[in-house]
C-alpha cells in the first residue's frame, strides 16, 4: 500500500488531530481547568482553519483507488466551512459555560468536530459507500446536538422529529443508491457516469428522484424540508446556527459534485428538470411561510430554506462559474446568517427572549446589537453593497451563462421577485428594532467578549465580502 | 516635471476636507479655521511654483522656442471599460490651467482668511472650512482636468460644494430654497453637457483633451458631416456642452439661480459666485476651443447669448437695491464679456487677430476674479458693519470705513475700465475683438460697458456718500427694543488684509504681461493698446460715472422722479424682467400639472395597485399553505414520500415520454 496516498488527506488528518486532542483534554484535563475547553476547542480549530490556508491545495489529488479526491476547489469549500465553524464556536463560548451546558460541553464540541469529518468525506468522496459514511457521520451526532438542552421539552421533540425524518430520508437515499448499483453495477462514481452516459431509462430516473429526496432533506428543499422549522427551533441556538450554516453548505455542495460528476451528460436534462421545480417551490414556499413567523429561530429557518433555493440556482446552470457561485454564495450566506445568529444567541444568553416583538425598540437600548442585525437582514436579502448582494448576483448569473433557454430567464425572474417578498420579511424585523416602539424594551446589557468577537467577524465579513472583489475572483479561478 | 507638487495641490484640500469633516466637531474653531488657511496657504505657493515654473523656467517640455506648450504631468487609468474606453485621471499644465492655479488658490485663501474674521463665531465654523476645502480641491481638480469626464466629474463636485456653501445657513428657508435652486439649474444644465460629451466621446471615441485639440481637423472628420435638425451633429454636441457652461457661468436663460445663491455666506460669494465657480463655463469653452473653432454657428451662439446677456444683467443691475444682487448682476454681466470675447475670437475657422477675443477672454477673467472678489469682500465688510444687505441702511459710510471705502472705489474704477487699473486693460482688448469681428458685436459691447460703470458707480455712491443717516439714533432704537447693535466700524484685519491686498493687486493686475503668458496657441501676443477704442470707451465710462455721481452723490429725489417718469420699465428691471415667474410658470402649470400629475396618479394607482394586488395575493398564499408545517411528523414524512414519487414520475414522463 501506498501510505504516501494519506498526504492528500491533509485537511481530514488534521481535523481528525484536533478531535482527539479536544477529547482528550475534556477526559483527561483536571476538572478546574475544564472551564478553559471551549476557548482551547475554538484556539485549535482557527489553528486547523489557517492551515488549511497555507499553503493552499495547488493540485488535485486521488487517494484510496479513486474513492478519495481532493482539489482546490475541495480545499476552499472545506476552508469555507472552517471558517463558519470558528465563527459558530466562538459564538457558542459563553453558552457552552453557561450552568446547564457546562458538565456536557465537551460532547458538544466532539460532536461538532465529527460531524464536521463527515462532511469533509461526503464532499471529497468519489464513491458512494465512502459517502454514506460520511454523510451518516455528519447526521447522526446531530441528533444527539440538536438534544443538547435535555432540561427543555422542545429540544428532546426536535430532536425526535429530527431523527424520524433523518432516518426516512437516509433510506430514500439509500434505495436509490442501491437502484443506481443494481442498473450499473458501481459504485465509482465515474463509473456509474460512464454508465449513465450510454443508458437512458426510467429507473434510473426514479433512483435520481430519491438521491434528490436525500439531498433535498439536508439542504432542506421543499418539500423535503417540512423538519426544519421544528428543529431549528427546537434545538440549542449554536446547534441552529451550525445546522443552518455548515450542515447546508456541505451537503450542498456534494449535491453539486453528484448531479455534474455522477448524472452529467444524459441526465442532466432531467435534474435539471427537478430542480427547476425544487428552486420554484422551495424559494416561494419558504418565503411564504417566513413572513408568518414571530419566532426569530423559526424566522430563520425558513429564510434559510429560502435561501437553499438560491444556492440551488448555482446548480442548475451545470457550468464552472456555478461551482465559484455556489462556493461565494455559501461563505457570504456563512458571515450573513452567522451575524443573525450571533445576535439572537446574544439576546437569547442575556434575556431568554427570542420573538420579534421583543426586538421592538431594540435600537435604543442596544443599538450596536440593532445595527448588526440589520446588517444581517440587509446581507440576506441581497441589498448593495453588502455581500449579499453580490452572493444573489453571481448565483443568478451563473444560473444565466450561456444558456438561452426561456424556462432558466423564467426561473431567474420569479427568483427575483421572491427576492422582493423576502424583502418584506427580512424588514420587518428592521422596522421591529429601528422603528417600532416597545413599553418594556430588552433592557441594554453588554454582551460577552466572544459574542462581540464572533459579530465583529460577520460584520467584517459581510462588508468585506461586498466591497473587495479577490475572494470572488479567487473562487473563480480555481472554479 | 516631478508629480509629488502636482498631486499635493490637489490632495491638501481633499485631505483638510476629510480632515475638518470628520474631525472637525472635536476642535476649537481657531484650530478649524487655522488648519484650513494654512493648508490652503500650502496649496498657494505649491501653485504658484507650478505655474511660475511653467511659465518662466524654460524647460523643453513647456516652452518650444516662443511657443509654449501642452505637458501633461501624469494621467492615470481611473476606470477601465473597454480597452479602448477608459476614464483616466490627471493633471494637465498649460497656459490657461497655469492661469487658473494662480487665480483659484489667491482667491481662496484670501476668503480663508477674510472669512476668520467674517464667520467668527458663527455655529457650524468648522464644516465652513471643510466645505471651502473641498470646494478648492474640486475647482483645481475641474480645472487641470486631461479628459473631458474629469473634468465632468469634478464640475459635478463643484455643484456639489456650491450648493452645501449656499445652503450653509441651512436654518433659513431662504438659503435653504436658494441652494436646491442653485443644484436643480446647474444640474440641468449639465444634462445638456453630458449629452454633449457622449455625441463627442461616441464619434471621436476618445476622452482626453489633447489629441482632439491639438487635431481638430481630426475630430471634424471623425463626425463625417452627420447632420442633425439642419445643425451638424458636431455643431450640437458643442452648444450642448456649451449648455453645461451656460448654467454653471449664469448665462441667460439659466442665470436665475446665481442671484438668490447670494444667501450663502458673502466670503463664499467671493470665491465661488465671482471668481472661480462661475467662470468654469469660460474656461470649458476655453479648453475646448480648437474645436469650436471648427463650427462658427456654434460660436455664434456663444456669441449672441452672451450678448443679451451681458446687456440683460447690466439693465437689472441698475435698478437692484440689495447690493450683493447688484454685485451678482455685474458678474454675469462681465462673464457674459468673457463668453463674447471667446465667441468672436473666430470667424471661417481662422483666429481674428491672432486669437485676440480668446486671450483678452482670459485676461479679464484673471482681472475680474481680483476685483470682483474685492468687491464681494468689500460688500461682506459693509454687511458685517450696518447688519443689512440693502443699500437704504447704508449712506455716508466713508467715514466710518476708511479702508473699506478706499478699496472698494478700487474695485469700482477697476470694473469700469478707468486706466491705470486692471478692469481697463482686459475690457479694452475684449471691445478690440469685438470691433475686430463685427462693428455691431463692439458697438453693443460698448454700451454694456457703460452701463457697467453706471451701476458700479450708482451703488458706490449709494454706499459711501448720498444720505448720512444718523447711526447713533438707530443704534439707541434698537437697544431700546433689546437688540445689540453698535456703530458702522471698520472690519478686524483679517478682513481687511485681505481687501488691501486684493486692492493693490487691483491696481496693478492690468501691467502683466498677458499676451505672452496666455495666448490660444501659445504662441505669444504683444499687446498694444488700441488707443482710440481705449479712449472712446474710457470716456464712456466717465461720462457715465459722472451721471451716477449727477444723480446719486447728495441725497436728493431725482432718482425717484426718473423711476416714476418710465415707472413700468423700473419695476419690471427691479422684478429682473420676471424670469424667476416665468420660470414658476412653466415648472408649476406646465411641468407639475400637465405632465407630473398624471404620472402620479399612474404611479399612485397603476402601479401601487399591481403592488398591491401582489402582496394581498402572496399574504393569502402564505395563509392558505400554512397547514402544511402541521408539527405531525408523520405527515411530515408522508409529504416527504409523496415529493419524491411525484418528482420522479414526473419528470420521468416528461423527459422520456
Amino acid at each position: 500500500m501506498d501510505y504516501s496516498q494519506f498526504l492528500a488527506l491533509k485537511q481530514e488528518i488534521g481535523l481528525l488531530i484536533v478531535f482527539l486532542l479536544v477529547f482528550l483534554y475534556d477526559t483527561f484535563a483536571p476538572r478546574k481547568s475544564q472551564g478553559m475547553l471551549p476557548a482551547i476547542s475554538t484556539v485549535l480549530m482557527l489553528t486547523l482553519t489557517i492551515w488549511g490556508f497555507c499553503p493552499l491545495v495547488k493540485a488535485d489529488a486521488v487517494a484510496f483507488a479513486g474513492m478519495y479526491v481532493t482539489s482546490p476547489v475541495m480545499a476552499a469549500i472545506k476552508n469555507i466551512l472552517n471558517v463558519g465553524v470558528v465563527i459558530v464556536l466562538i459564538q457558542s463560548i459563553k453558552w457552552a459555560n453557561s450552568e446547564f451546558t457546562s458538565v456536557r460541553r465537551g460532547e458538544f464540541y466532539e460532536l461538532i468536530l465529527l460531524t464536521l469529518l463527515g462532511m469533509y468525506f461526503m464532499i471529497s468522496s468519489r464513491h458512494f459507500l465512502m459517502f454514506i459514511i460520511g454523510l451518516e457521520t455528519a447526521s447522526l451526532p446531530l441528533c444527539a446536538l440538536v438534544a443538547f438542552d435535555k432540561n427543555r421539552y422542545e429540544s428532546h421533540e426536535a430532536a425526535i422529529k429530527y431523527v424520524l425524518t433523518a432516518v426516512f430520508s437516509s433510506a430514500i437515499l439509500l434505495m436509490g443508491l442501491s437502484y443506481v448499483y443494481g442498473l450499473s453495477g458501481s459504485l465509482y462514481y465515474a463509473d456509474i457516469a460512464l454508465f449513465c452516459a450510454n443508458n437512458m431509462g426510467v429507473m434510473m430516473v426514479v433512483a435520481l428522484a430519491f438521491v434528490m429526496a436525500g439531498f433535498g432533506f439536508k439542504i432542506s428543499l421543499v418539500p423535503f424540508h417540512l423538519w426544519t422549522a421544528d428543529v431549528y427551533q427546537g434545538a440549542p441556538t449554536s446547534v441552529t446556527s451550525y445546522l443552518s450554516v455548515i450542515s447546508k453548505g456541505s451537503a450542498a455542495f456534494a449535491f453539486l459534485v453528484v448531479l455534474t460528476q455522477v448524472f452529467g451528460t444524459l441526465y442532466s436534462q432531467a435534474w435539471e428538470w427537478m430542480l427547476y421545480a425544487l428552486i420554484i417551490l422551495t424559494i416561494t414556499v419558504g418565503n411564504l411561510f417566513a413572513m408568518r413567523q414571530v419566532n426569530m429561530k423559526r424566522f430563520l429557518a425558513f429564510s434559510s430554506i429560502s435561501q437553499a433555493g438560491y444556492i440551488m440556482l448555482a446548480v442548475i446552470g451545470d457550468n464552472a462559474m456555478g461551482v465559484s457561485a455556489l462556493m461565494f454564495y455559501v461563505l457570504v450566506y456563512v458571515f450573513s446568517n452567522l451575524a443573525a445568529f450571533g445576535v439572537i444567541g446574544a439576546i437569547e444568553n442575556a434575556t431568554g427572549k427570542i420573538e420579534m416583538t421583543d426586538y421592538n425598540g431594540l435600537y435604543k437600548t442596544n443599538p450596536r446589537l440593532a445595527f448588526t442585525m440589520m446588517l444581517a437582514m440587509f446581507s440576506l436579502a441581497g441589498i448593495p453593497p453588502f455581500a449579499g448582494f453580490f452572493s444573489k448576483f453571481f448565483v443568478f448569473t451563473s444560473a444565466l451563462n450561456g444558456t438561452e433557454s426561456a424556462a432558466l430567464y423564467v426561473l431567474v425572474l420569479i427568483a427575483l421577485i421572491n427576492t422582493i417578498i423576502s424583502l418584506y420579511y427580512y424588514l420587518l424585523v428592521v422596522k421591529a428594532m429601528f422603528i417600532n416602539d416597545s413599553e418594556h424594551p430588552i433592557a441594554t446589557f453588554r454582551s460577552a467578549c466572544s459574542e462581540r468577537l464572533g459579530m465583529w467577524i460577520c460584520v467584517a465579513g459581510i462588508i468585506g465580502l461586498g466591497i473587495i472583489s479577490y475572494f470572488y475572483n479567487y473562487l473563480l479561478t480555481i472554479g | 516635471m516631478d508629480i509629488t507638487i502636482p498631486v499635493l495641490i490637489l490632495a491638501i484640500p481633499l485631505f483638510m476636507f476629510l480632515l475638518l469633516g470628520l474631525a472637525g466637531v472635536k476642535m476649537s474653531h481657531k484650530l478649524a479655521g487655522t488648519l484650513g488657511t494654512l493648508g490652503m496657504g500650502t496649496v498657494l505657493v505649491l501653485s504658484y511654483y507650478t505655474a511660475f515654473t511653467y511659465w518662466f523656467s524654460g524647460a523643453p517640455e513647456f516652452i518650444d522656442g516662443t511657443t509654449r506648450l501642452q505637458y501633461t504631468v501624469f494621467n492615470q487609468t481611473w476606470l477601465q471599460f473597454t480597452p479602448a474606453l477608459a476614464i483616466k485621471l490627471g493633471f494637465l499644465l498649460d497656459p490657461i490651467s497655469a492661469l487658473m492655479l494662480v487665480v483659484i488658490p489667491t482667491i481662496s485663501f484670501m476668503v480663508h482668511v477674510y472669512s476668520l474674521g467674517y464667520m467668527h463665531g458663527e455655529k457650524g465654523f468648522q464644516r465652513y472650512y471643510a466645505f471651502l476645502s473641498l470646494f478648492s480641491f474640486s475647482m483645481l481638480g475641474l480645472v487641470v482636468a486631461t479628459n473631458i469626464f474629469q473634468m465632468y466629474i469634478f464640475w459635478e463636485l463643484v455643484g456639489a460644494s456650491s450648493f452645501l456653501l449656499i445652503g450653509f445657513f441651512y436654518t433659513l428657508p431662504s438659503a435653504v430654497s436658494a441652494c436646491k435652486k442653485a443644484f436643480i439649474v446647474t444640474r440641468f444644465a449639465d444634462l445638456g453637457f453630458l449629452i454633449g460629451i457622449l455625441i463627442l466621446s461616441f464619434y471621436t471615441k476618445q476622452l482626453d483633451f489633447l489629441p482632439m485639440t491639438q487635431n481638430p481637423q481630426g475630430v471634424f472628420e471623425s463626425f463625417g458631416g452627420a447632420t442633425f435638425m439642419g445643425a451638424s451633429v458636431l455643431t450640437w454636441a458643442l452648444v450642448l456642452i456649451f449648455t453645461g457652461g451656460m448654467g454653471k457661468s449664469a448665462m441667460l436663460p439659466l442665470h436665475i439661480w446665481l442671484p438668490d445663491a447670494m444667501e450663502g455666506p458673502t466670503p463664499v460669494s467671493a470665491l465661488i459666485h465671482a471668481a472661480t465657480m462661475v467662470v468654469a463655463g469660460v474656461y470649458l469653452v476655453a479648453r475646448l476651443f480648437p474645436l469650436y473653432m471648427l463650427e462658427d454657428a456654434a460660436l455664434q451662439f456663444i456669441t449672441v447669448v452672451g450678448a443679451l446677456t451681458a446687456f440683460y444683467a447690466a439693465v437689472v443691475a441698475c435698478c437692484q437695491i440689495d447690493i450683493k444682487r447688484i454685485l451678482a448682476f455685474s458678474t454675469i454681466s462681465q462673464i457674459a464679456f468673457m463668453m463674447v470675447s471667446l465667441g468672436v475670437a473666430s470667424k471661417n475657422g481662422e483666429a481674428i487677430h491672432e486669437g485676440l477675443g480668446y486671450m483678452a477672454s482670459m485676461f479679464h477673467l484673471f482681472t475680474h476674479a481680483m476685483f470682483k472678489a474685492l468687491l464681494f469682500l468689500g460688500a461682506g465688510s459693509l454687511i458685517h458693519a450696518v447688519h443689512s444687505n440693502n443699500y437704504t441702511a447704508m449712506g455716508g459710510l466713508r467715514k466710518y470705513m476708511p479702508i473699506t471705502h478706499i478699496t472698494f472705489l478700487i474695485g469700482c474704477l477697476a470694473i469700469a475700465g478707468i486706466w491705470p487699473f486692471a478692469g481697463f486693460f482686459s475690457k479694452d482688448e475684449i471691445l478690440t475683438a469685438c470691433y475686430a469681428n463685427n462693428t455691431f458685436w463692439g458697438v453693443w459691447m460698448t454700451v454694456v460697458a457703460a452701463m457697467t460703470a453706471f451701476y458700479m458707480f450708482r451703488m458706490y455712491f449709494l454706499i459711501f456718500w448720498w444720505d448720512n443717516p444718523d447711526y447713533a439714533a438707530r443704534v439707541k432704537e434698537q437697544e431700546a427694543h433689546g437688540h445689540h447693535a453698535s456703530m458702522p466700524h471698520e472690519s478686524p484685519l483679517s478682513m481687511s488684509f485681505p481687501l488691501v491686498f486684493l486692492g493693490i493687486v487691483s491696481c496693478v493686475a492690468g501691467w502683466v504681461p498677458f499676451g505672452e503668458l496666455v495666448t490660444w496657441d501659445g504662441h505669444e501676443y504683444h499687446i498694444h493698446i488700441d488707443w482710440s477704442i481705449a479712449a472712446m470707451s474710457m470716456g464712456i465710462a466717465i461720462i457715465a460715472i459722472g451721471f451716477a455721481a449727477f444723480l446719486y452723490m447728495k441725497k436728493n429725489d431725482k432718482p425717484t422722479r426718473m423711476a416714476d417718469s418710465c415707472r413700468w420699465l423700473w419695476t419690471a428691471a427691479l422684478r429682473r424682467f420676471y424670469w424667476d415667474e416665468i420660470y414658476l410658470f412653466i415648472t408649476r402649470r406646465i411641468i407639475f400639472d400637465g405632465i407630473c400629475k398624471p404620472i402620479a396618479w399612474f404611479d399612485r394607482h397603476i402601479i401601487d395597485g399591481t403592488m398591491n394586488g401582489l402582496a394581498y395575493v402572496t399574504n393569502a398564499a402564505s395563509v392558505a399553505i400554512k397547514g402544511f408545517q402541521s408539527g405531525k411528523v408523520q405527515m411530515y414524512i408522508w409529504w416527504y414520500l409523496i415529493g419524491a414519487i411525484l418528482l420522479g414520475i414526473i419528470t420521468a414522463v416528461c423527459v422520456l415520454g
